[in-house]
């Protein structure tokens, strides 16, 4: 294939596929997530210059000793919390499109971040006084169960992508109807407090939370990651994909899976963000070309950096007021993604 | 994934659907929040005394129940036109930016102004869905090889989350600006009476004209676009009067009802489950499903929790989308 790199190392016993220009671009979007993280970290009360936010990460200690427990212990699991959620988002909804061959697939459109959405808009809107500890695992339980009724909904003895993906549209609508409805006719103070969890905040996020997160990852990214050539595969279509040797049905239901584990697990800590998902894929695929095996980790990238800096700049642009990264993912993030559009049509 | 076929068949089942149309239209006039008698619908319309259920069905309830007609066909054919050209099964105006654009400018105009009337939310709903639709094809159709679905599809959600991001903001800023506009974003009829009807109905019979005037080029157009170009046809300027029709449908009826979701997208898919693909059907089926659902959606909405109205979008919701889980479950296969 033309501009791709094979490696074989070991012999040739193992071989792999580089695509330079994917590889490029995630390095760099990597890097810029990096930069989110230091940025994000070095900002606030008290501010930290970024080589010493470096220092205090590589734990080497700095001429003030704050720093080190600053970073560590408060800012850091924030800034980390964004990058993985982020992550999380940006590959379900590459999942989701390349299994449906749907530009508009996303998890929110499947109804996980509805799902979500619900039990935690009723959470807060008609049991204002349970503690918002409770609001992570009452959101999983949401985006579970609208996940559970789509498996049994849309399975029928063979799975369809277009029919998931058309029942995900039908169950989103009702979760999203119902939360329309305490939206109404809720108090007007608990309803506010639900929106800016409906928009999407990484704010207040500490280690607890970043290790809930965790597993999730370190289960379904790898899963995700080793499945791409068949999700390339399943691009061409059900009949290629079994002509290629693919296990469509083991293959897609695993894929579905992962899409929906890491997109509960990143709504449930910070709230329904609707914009990674659906358009980091995108992003990444107009930076990074089409091919799943390099759009993947080009996806994960843009959807770590995505989420981190806009939390920077929801910090820093009206400080003291924070913004919701949820708001400003979309508000920077679709002019940039326009732009990008507006370009790659030139070549 | 045509239940009818043949061109009687197809005629048959329009003249169905308009009875029972007629007859939703007839159960919206003698259901809601006052109790009032069959009886007194009859007179209210041979032997009008000025009573006061002669008024309320006079001056509210006919005017309602037309407007949700009004609105759920403009809906219907709105959403139809936008998956034609998109070639998307998801696309509707919900999804695609127009009632995001409507949202926005509303609740912009009550945070900036105050602004506060009923006629006031129309126009600018209106406005706001006409530049939202007029920039997602203007950016899904510059540069070199023209408007595609794709890009068209992607821009459109692009915009639909930097318009609804900006409502959340100033939403989440202001508590008065939310407790003020909450009813009308979810959609509702309650209070749209005949002055607001007449203003809107010369957009949406010009919308639904233009539609209909289109259905087989988009027929056409559905096969794509290279084969539209192959035969014969000037693809630029079916996409031109596509949008020109979904500015004029999704625009007047967010402009009436608010942003009124999921109607969109739920009845071309029965439509088409009962005409086919060929638009010169689909698109007079959309309109009289959308009207019915739409009929069906505000009457439930307004007897369910009496006195007490759930807005109608959210009715649309629940009584729509099981119908097409059971629909896309049971009946169509794919």
């Amino acid at each position: 294939m033309k501009g791709r790199i094979a490696l074989r190392p070991w012999g040739g016993r193992v071989s792999l596929r580089l695509d330079p220009r994917a590889a490029l671009v995630t390095c760099t979007l990597a890097l810029a997530a990096f930069a989110g993280v230091v940025a994000n970290v070095g900002v606030g009360e008290y501010p930290i210059p970024p080589l010493d936010v470096v220092r205090s990460l590589l734990g080497i200690e700095s001429a003030d000793g704050n720093y080190s427990f600053i970073v560590n212990v408060l800012r850091l699991p924030r800034a980390l919390a964004a990058v993985l959620v982020g992550v999380a988002l940006a590959v379900s909804g590459a999942i989701l499109q390349g299994l449906t061959r749907n530009d508009l697939a996303a998890p929110d459109i499947i109804g996980i971040n509805s799902g979500a959405g619900l039990a935690a808009v009723t959470l807060i809107v008609v049991f204002p006084s349970v503690s918002a500890a409770y609001l992570p695992p009452a959101a999983f339980l949401g985006a579970l169960v609208v996940a559970l009724f789509l498996y049994a909904l849309a399975w029928r003895g063979r799975s369809s992508p277009i029919r998931l993906i058309l029942i995900g549209v039908g169950l989103s609508a009702v979760a999203t109807a119902l939360t329309t409805v305490m939206i109404t006719f809720g108090e007007i103070q608990q309803v506010s407090q639900a929106l800016v969890w409906l928009t999407g905040s990484v704010y207040g996020l500490s280690w607890e939370e970043v290790f809930m997160l965790l597993p999730w990852l370190a289960v379904f990214l790898p899963l995700a990651f080793l499945r791409f050539r068949h999700l390339n595969a399943l691009s061409l279509g059900d009949e290629v994909a079994t002509g290629l040797g693919g296990r469509v049905e083991l293959e897609r239901g695993l894929l579905v899976l992962a899409s929906v584990a890491l997109a509960a697990s990143a709504v449930a800590i910070a709230g329904a963000i609707s914009f990674v998902g659906l358009m980091a894929p995108h992003i990444a695929r107009r930076l990074a070309g089409p091919s799943h095996g390099g759009l993947l980790p080009a996806t994960a990238m843009t959807g770590g950096a995505m989420v981190v800096l806009a939390d920077f700049l929801g910090r820093t642009m009206f400080a003291p007021i924070e913004i919701p990264c949820g708001i400003v993912t979309a508000v920077v993030g679709a002019p940039f993604f326009l732009y990008l559009l507006h370009r790659s049509r030139k070549a | 994934m045509k239940v009818l076929s043949g061109r009687y068949a197809l005629l048959l089942g329009l003249v169905a659907c308009m009875g029972i149309l007629l007859l939703c239209l007839l159960a919206s006039v003698r259901f809601g929040a006052a109790r009032i008698g069959t009886w007194d619908v009859i007179s209210a319309f041979t032997d009008y005394g000025g009573s006061e259920e002669d008024l309320i069905i006079r001056t509210l309830r006919v005017p309602r129940a037309l407007v949700a007609a009004l609105v759920g066909a403009s809906l219907g054919v709105a959403g139809a036109i936008m998956q034609g050209v998109t070639r998307n099964p998801l696309a509707e105006p919900g999804i695609l930016g127009v009632n995001a654009g409507a949202a926005l400018a509303v609740v912009a105009a009550v945070f900036l102004f105050g602004v506060s009337s009923l006629s006031a939310y129309a126009l600018l709903a209106f406005v706001g869905a006409g530049v939202a639709w007029t920039t997602v094809y203007a950016l899904g159709s510059f540069g070199g090889n023209g408007s595609t679905p794709a890009k068209l599809t992607v821009a459109g959600a692009a915009l639909h989350a930097l318009f609804s991001s900006l409502t959340l903001s100033l939403l989440i800023v202001s508590q008065q600006t939310l407790d003020q506009i909450r009813f009308w974003l979810a959609g509702s009829f309650a209070g749209r009476d005949l002055s607001l009807l007449l203003q809107v109905l010369p957009y949406i019979a010009a919308g639904l004209v233009l539609a209909f005037a289109l259905g087989r080029q988009l027929t056409v157009l559905n096969l794509g676009e290279d084969v539209a170009a192959g035969l014969g046809q000037r693809t630029a300027w079916t996409r031109l009067g596509a949008a020109v029709a979904v500015i004029l449908l999704a625009g007047s009826s967010v402009a009436v009802a608010g942003p009124i979701v999921f109607a969109g997208l739920v009845v071309p898919h029965l439509a088409r489950f009962l005409a086919g693909v060929d638009y010169r059907w689909v698109l007079p089926y959309s309109a009289l499903l959308g009207a019915m659902l739409l009929v069906c959606a505000d009457i439930a909405g307004r007897v369910v929790l009496r006195p007490q109205e759930l807005p109608v979008g959210i009715m649309t919701a629940l009584v729509g989308a099981p119908l097409f889980i059971y629909l896309v479950r049971w009946r169509i296969k794919g």
